[in-house]
């Protein structure tokens, strides 16, 4: 299972637009951040840190650090199959 | 005059690098670091003198019993309490405002009352509230901002009726940083009769609080706030008060006696005396004393310098933050209301995008709603980043902070 190898948190954020912060795991990051670079269409990169990004409709940034944002996600199911398809 | 430099060197994780960059910790609000005098005390206690307080007889009981009790007459003096039966230690301003709302709260209000809270205050001084109004039924009334985000003392002083039973208000906004005038606040509440309850979370930790100046009847805050170990908290109590109202918990400690009545078939209980009965069950013992450590420390800085030192911080950062014509500065800017906390928004950007940026760059802040929804409806902006000073933060890290958020 690709989640379980790259990513060590799916965090949820509170209020009506809920977000979804991926954290991936320190010691794979590397590897899925170029995973995942290879598979979404690069929309921009802002200072080489912040890349927006766009896979399967869904729009997404993803920074160097190893961590990831999804907006306007209707639910957690929806985020981890995104990220079995990009991390596959 | 407070050193941050030698302040420094008491915070082993200040040391810390992450992903190549010096830390720069901007979440304050949030939870504050330790320092070596406190996280020595804690560890001191577990391997010398530590047992379970209180109706031990032997040594070690005897020790820990007596640091556990110098702990809260430590906290009495430093908010100007009568003495350590108005200190009640809990696991922080939560559950405080909890055993308030479950105690005071449950026996005294009726549907025919009326509690105040404002729109400025923490989810954690609205939800009790308002869980309780459902099951007593009365009336919770809300008082909003002015468009500046300070709270509307106008608003206030017309929804204070004879039916006002109980103010809540936050000392100073976790979001804003607005200190509001508890003082005021006070003497408009005892002019209907009613009491007043502060949460102090965002005060105590940063400024001189003395609860007989400002006349509040319940003050609570946290201690991991204040240089403390999580899971340590006060509630502060006019003794009137607490004599009155009943045990939050119960179980051991909060008790003098239990006796079974064969005639009745139950148990009649006599309480404990202050503060005790309020502290049921094995309590946070090193907590405790990691907090007395930390307010020993806060004292010895002394907390006028504490204070100076935050706002000087405060009026650095909202002038370098000023140069960025992309940053928005959320609320008044006007230093004599403001505490060490500055939420802002970057053009373009969301506030979660904004922190995972800096934190590439070992810089913590911390982005949403921070807890406190109505407050960023009222501001009409959906979320907030929020950088929040101490006594350990420099100008230096100001600048590292200004010339990152230049670079998004």
């Amino acid at each position: 299972m690709p989640i379980q190898d790259y990513v060590a948190r799916i965090e949820e954020t509170c209020g009506e637009e809920k977000d979804f912060i991926i954290v991936l795991k320190y010691e794979k990051k590397e590897d899925a951040i170029s995973k995942i670079l290879k598979k979404a269409t690069l929309i921009k990169s802002i200072s080489g840190i912040i890349y927006d990004l766009k896979f399967q409709k869904t729009s997404f940034r993803l920074y160097k650090n190893g961590k990831m944002i999804f907006k306007k996600l209707k639910n957690k199911k929806e985020v981890e199959a995104l990220l079995e398809a990009l991390l596959s | 005059m407070l050193n941050p430099y030698e302040i420094r060197r008491d915070f082993p994780i200040l040391r810390r690098k992450i992903g190549g960059n010096q830390l720069i910790y901007f979440d304050n609000a949030a939870s504050s670091q330790k320092p070596i005098q406190v996280l020595e005390a804690v560890k001191s206690f577990y391997e010398t003198s530590y047992a379970n307080v209180h109706r031990g007889v032997h040594t070690l009981s005897q020790e820990a019993s007596e640091l556990y009790e110098e702990a809260h007459r430590e906290v009495a003096e430093f908010i100007n309490a009568e003495g350590i039966e108005e200190i009640i230690f809990v696991r922080g301003t939560t559950e405080a405002i909890n055993l308030v709302a479950y105690t005071f709260g449950l026996k005294e209000l009726t549907s025919r009352d009326e509690v105040v809270v404002t729109l400025m205050d923490h989810h954690s001084n609205i939800v009790p509230w308002e869980i309780l109004s459902r099951i007593k039924g009365f009336r919770l009334r809300y008082v909003g901002l002015t468009e500046e985000g300070l709270l509307n003392y106008q608003a206030l002083s017309e929804t204070l009726t004879p039916k006002t039973r109980l103010v809540c208000i936050p000392h100073v906004s976790n979001v804003t940083g607005i200190i509001n005038d508890v003082r005021k606040i006070a003497r408009m509440a005892h002019e209907h009769e009613a009491l007043i309850f502060v949460d102090g979370a965002q005060s105590v930790p940063h400024m001189p609080v003395d609860v007989k100046a400002l006349d509040v009847d319940f003050l609570a805050f946290s201690g991991h706030k204040m240089l403390a170990p999580t899971g340590i908290g006060v509630l502060y109590c006019k003794r009137r008060l607490l004599e009155e109202m009943a045990p939050f918990h119960g179980g051991g400690s909060m008790i003098k006696q239990v006796t079974y009545d064969k005639e009745s078939e139950r148990c009649i209980i006599e309480w404990s005396g202050l503060p005790w009965k309020f502290e049921a069950g094995t309590p946070n013992i090193g907590g405790g004393i990691g907090l007395m450590k930390a307010v020993e420390y806060l004292r010895k800085i002394g907390m006028e310098n504490v204070e100076r030192h935050e706002k000087e911080l405060t009026r650095y950062a909202l002038e370098r933050l000023g140069e960025l014509e992309k940053v928005q500065v959320i609320g008044s800017q006007d230093i004599s209301i403001k505490s060490g906390i500055i939420p802002f928004l970057v053009e373009k950007f969301d506030s979660h995008d904004i922190a995972l940026f800096l934190d590439n760059f070992g810089i913590m802040v911390r982005s949403g709603f921070h807890c406190a929804q109505p407050l960023h409806q009222q501001l009409g902006i959906r979320h907030t980043v929020r950088a929040s000073f101490y006594i350990y933060n420099t100008q230096e890290e100001i600048d590292k902070f200004v010339q990152t958020l230049g670079q998004l």
